[in-house]
């Protein structure tokens, strides 16, 4: 059980840090947006899960941080994009960047 | 104290993902770009806390985790809309 939970735990931190690659990597607002937002979230929920397979008795606390990362997350993604979107930043495309797909 | 050593790769990964966060955060060329790293900061952070409940056996930092995430997000959607009220 406990290898479980620190396998998870790994997997959650390595999201995150792939997430955050995306993030530095990607070329528009939108594209970083997707790629922090969803796989950091990602990743927030396996790491949870491994701190409550080590820890049983902290499950509904945990459950509420979830659910709280679940709720809010797409909320502020969206608004983010609807904020780039109204400032008039145009969305990448290949014919912009001379064709370097 | 010593860590287990899964248990120090899963805190080298966190910190590889704050700087990227905090190398975009810095470099970002427009505003929502920053908008973007700090909203991934802020999840960074409310689950590094909860990681810090494991590391100190003390689950208090459980609700830290929960106000933090919960002033995060009021902080990135207020941002979020005096970025998009500049141009209406």
């Amino acid at each position: 059980m406990e290898l479980l939970a620190d396998i998870f735990l790994v997997t959650g931190c390595a999201f995150i840090a792939i997430g955050s690659l995306g993030l530095l990597r990607m070329p528009d607002v939108y594209n970083r947006l997707q790629a922090g937002t969803k796989a950091a979230t990602l990743g927030a929920m396996a790491l949870l899960l491994g701190i409550g397979l080590h820890h049983p008795d902290w499950w509904p606390k945990l459950l509420v941080i979830a659910g709280f990362v679940l709720f809010t997350n797409p909320v502020g993604s969206s608004t983010i994009a609807r904020a780039a979107r109204i400032t008039g930043i145009k969305p990448w495309s290949v014919d912009q960047k001379g064709g370097d797909a | 104290m010593i860590l287990p050593a899964l248990h120090l790769l899963a805190v080298l990964l966190l910190a590889v993902a704050i700087g990227f966060s905090f190398i975009r955060l810095i470099l970002g060329p427009t505003a929502p770009d920053r908008v973007v790293a700090a909203d991934t900061l802020a999840v960074i952070t409310t689950a590094g806390l909860a990681g810090l409940a494991t590391v100190f056996d003390n689950p208090i930092y459980l609700d830290v985790a929960l106000v933090y995430g919960t002033l995060a997000f009021v902080g990135t959607v207020a941002i979020a809309r005096a970025i998009e009220g500049n141009k209406r």
